[in-house]
């Protein structure tokens, strides 16, 4: 079963404590670049619910082992991602 | 300025130097030629820059470019290279630019000849590019005329911010004639480029784009409105014609450019065999001057149209006179000058045939 | 914390219009940065192609002319002409640049135009439903190549790269591919590479990006890129074909 959401507000916030990575996740198109870059796989589509735009948006799903390498964010086309560290 | 003897396409070269047109790009095409190499040699001298393009095609579109950046530009050609920069003019027009296309008609269709023609009227006019915009048409029939019209196309397409061509034929551009340049008085009615593409940190930040496409049809149909508000405004302010010895003509022809120039000396034959004949001369062939024609409704018997083409400029004179007067036409094309005997021939047999 | 990656300033909030996963997010996101770490895009001007990146002009945050397809060379020297200080781009696609436009792109580099040229290589033409492009690979179906393009009567992709690289008066030409993170930072070095030659006058610059078609290939975005590497780079080799700086 797929629930659309209403539009969020605030882009989905992961934070750990070697990175933190930040997805605007209305602007996420499931194209799944970011998570074949992903050097430890943190980083999965969420087949679970549709964004704003009717996308499987790309989520961490896997925070500890995230290196903030920021690969994910520079593959991104959309610019979905913002990293930090 | 004194009076110097130019060549025609010197002329009108010297006239956008002296409007402040400061780019030129072209292509080489027979009979125009001297304008780019006259601009070669003196727009730099001036600060401006003249380049030679690879075709007709990429130098109207370097016109677009630097009119979109918000110079006074101009290209030239001849019929084969204007019906290769209809693309780009249509794209000047969508996209609200301003500049000057020179048109030096030769004979057509495809290659055609060199020699001079006016078969391109309807390019021109009603046409020639894609989509719903008109052309201003400025039609000179002298060489001063020329020069006149070159500058005053410059005040035109920046008033308005739509290309505004002068249409001449090979044989004002190759004619020798003095020709008087005088200091040139900008417009004072025109506003200053604040669209033009000048980069964010010159113009304080908010973004300019030059632009053609609305893909929604609510949008361009909003846009192509405010054109046609434009040239509705064109219209009631920038027709020009002269009108010569209509007062008491029973014919009157219709001509432009330079056969115009030799229906006048058929005038003088014509008077003198006692044949009352006038010249109704448009000036601008966009906006075309059917007001001129109600001035000489009343008295005239009958219309000669004259043209150096197969009759194209006719089809608006039908519309002018819609069916109140009959109209007769003379043209000779491919590159044939007519003569001023022959159009006082016409003249008289239209007459005779026109008279109630 | 440090910012490792946000999105560009040079970009606007405007969302992209194009299909998931298609390069030209990214290809944008690379001139963009490049802009702003070379502090020129306040007096930049990108000149818009005809094809899926008409609307590029949405999305760079700075001043735009959108050109007749295959003109934005001319369209380019046109305003660089009038604003010589300006820093002009192109941004084409593989019909505006290596078909109708042929004639623009190499008398530009021709005449040795100080403008930065970024040549988008799918080897297909994306925004009018996938018709065989000058870079379609031999084979390769498109539609308007069902069987496959045919060597006889279709001929092979051209090389626009190596091909410009003759011209005596282009100064960087380079190909480059952003199908894996390791290929981007080489890209983005080029393009910036690129850029700068024109801040620095030093004449025509050109960056060949293979990227990819995920709809008109009919295959994922991840899929994509793979073609890309595997199938496109060994008929488009990367690498630079022309650096008056000698780094080829």
């Amino acid at each position: 079963m797929v629930s659309i959401p209403e539009s969020t507000a605030a882009p989905a916030k992961e934070r750990s404590s070697l990175a933190e990575v930040i997805f605007d996740e209305d602007m996420c198109k499931g194209c799944e670049l970011c998570i074949t870059v992903c050097p430890t796989m943190v980083l999965k589509l969420d087949t679970s619910r549709v964004n704003a735009r009717g996308y499987n948006p790309a989520i961490v799903y896997n925070l500890m082992l995230c290196s903030g390498c920021g690969a994910c964010a520079k593959i991104c086309p959309d610019s979905v991602i913002t990293v930090r560290r | 300025m004194a009076r110097k003897l130019m060549k025609g396409n010197e002329a009108i070269a010297a006239a956008a130097v002296n409007a402040g047109c400061r780019y030129f790009f072209g292509y080489p095409i027979t009979p125009q030629n001297e304008i780019m190499e006259y601009l070669m040699k003196e727009l730099p001298k001036v600060g401006g820059s003249c380049t030679q393009a690879e075709s007709e095609v990429a130098a109207i579109n370097m016109v677009y470019g630097a009119a979109g950046a918000g110079a006074r530009v101009m290209t030239s050609s001849s019929s084969p290279g204007i019906s290769l920069m209809q693309e780009g003019i249509s794209y000047i027009a969508g996209a609200e630019l301003p500049c000057v296309v020179v048109d030096i008609m030769r004979a057509g269709p495809g290659l055609g000849g060199v020699q001079p023609s006016q078969a391109d009227y309807f390019q021109a006019t009603k046409g020639g590019g894609h989509g719903d915009y008109r052309l201003v048409v400025l039609a000179p029939s002298t060489l001063q005329e020329a020069v006149d019209l070159t500058e005053l196309a410059f005040d035109i397409a920046d008033r308005y911010r739509n290309p505004v061509m002068v249409l001449a034929d090979g044989m004002i551009g190759q004619l020798m004639e003095p020709v008087e340049i005088n200091a040139h008085t900008p417009a004072e009615d025109l506003k200053p480029k604040d669209w033009a593409t000048t980069g964010t940190a010159a113009s304080g930040g908010r973004k300019r784009i030059i632009n053609s496409l609305y893909l929604h049809p609510d949008e361009l149909e909003l846009h192509i409105r405010a054109l046609y508000e434009k040239y509705a405004q064109v219209e009631r302010s920038e027709v020009r014609y002269e009108l010569q010895a209509c007062e008491d003509a029973d014919i009157v022809i219709v001509a432009y450019g330079t056969t115009a120039r030799i229906a006048k000396s058929a005038i003088e034959k014509c008077r003198r065999m006692g044949l009352r004949m006038g010249l109704l001369r448009p000036v601008t062939l966009y906006p075309y001057p059917f007001e001129a024609f109600e001035k000489v409704m009343e008295r005239a018997k009958a219309f000669l149209v004259v043209e150096m083409s197969m009759g194209q400029m006719i089809e608006d004179v039908k519309i002018a006179v819609a069916g109140r007067r009959p109209i007769s036409f003379f043209g000779r094309t491919g590159g044939i000058v007519p003569t001023a005997e022959e159009i006082a021939k016409h003249a008289q047999a239209a007459l005779e045939r026109g008279a109630p | 914390m440090k910012v490792v990656y946000r999105k560009s300033p040079g970009l606007t909030d405007v969302p992209m219009h194009y299909c998931p996963g298609c390069a030209h997010g990214i290809i944008h996101k690379l001139v963009a940065e490049s802009l702003v770490e070379l502090d020129v895009l306040g007096r930049t001007i990108a000149v818009a192609p005809v094809g899926c990146a008409v609307f590029c002009y949405e999305y760079f945050n700075c001043d735009a002319q959108e050109a007749a397809h295959g003109r934005a060379p001319a369209v380019a020297t046109g305003i660089k002409r009038v604003h010589p200080d300006s820093i002009v781009f192109t941004y084409q696609g593989d019909g505006d640049l290596a078909s109708i436009g042929m004639a623009e792109i190499v008398h530009a580099a021709m005449r040795g135009e100080n403008i930065t040229v970024i040549f988008v290589n799918n080897a297909t033409y994306g925004m009018t439903g996938g018709q065989m492009a000058p870079t379609t690979l031999v084979g390769q179906q498109t539609t308007t190549s069902p069987l496959g393009r045919s060597l006889v009567g279709q001929g092979a992709p051209l090389r626009v790269s190596e091909m410009l690289a003759t011209i005596e008066a282009a100064s960087y030409v380079a190909r480059v591919a952003v199908s894996t993170v390791a290929r981007l930072a080489v890209a983005k070095r080029a393009i910036k590479k690129a850029l700068k030659m024109q801040v620095d006058n030093k004449g025509f610059s050109l960056v060949e990006v293979l990227s990819t078609c995920p709809i008109n290939w009919g295959m994922p975005p991840v899929q994509a890129m793979r073609w890309v590497e595997q199938t496109m780079i060994p008929v488009f080799p990367l690498g630079v074909f022309k650096d008056i700086d000698g780094g080829t």
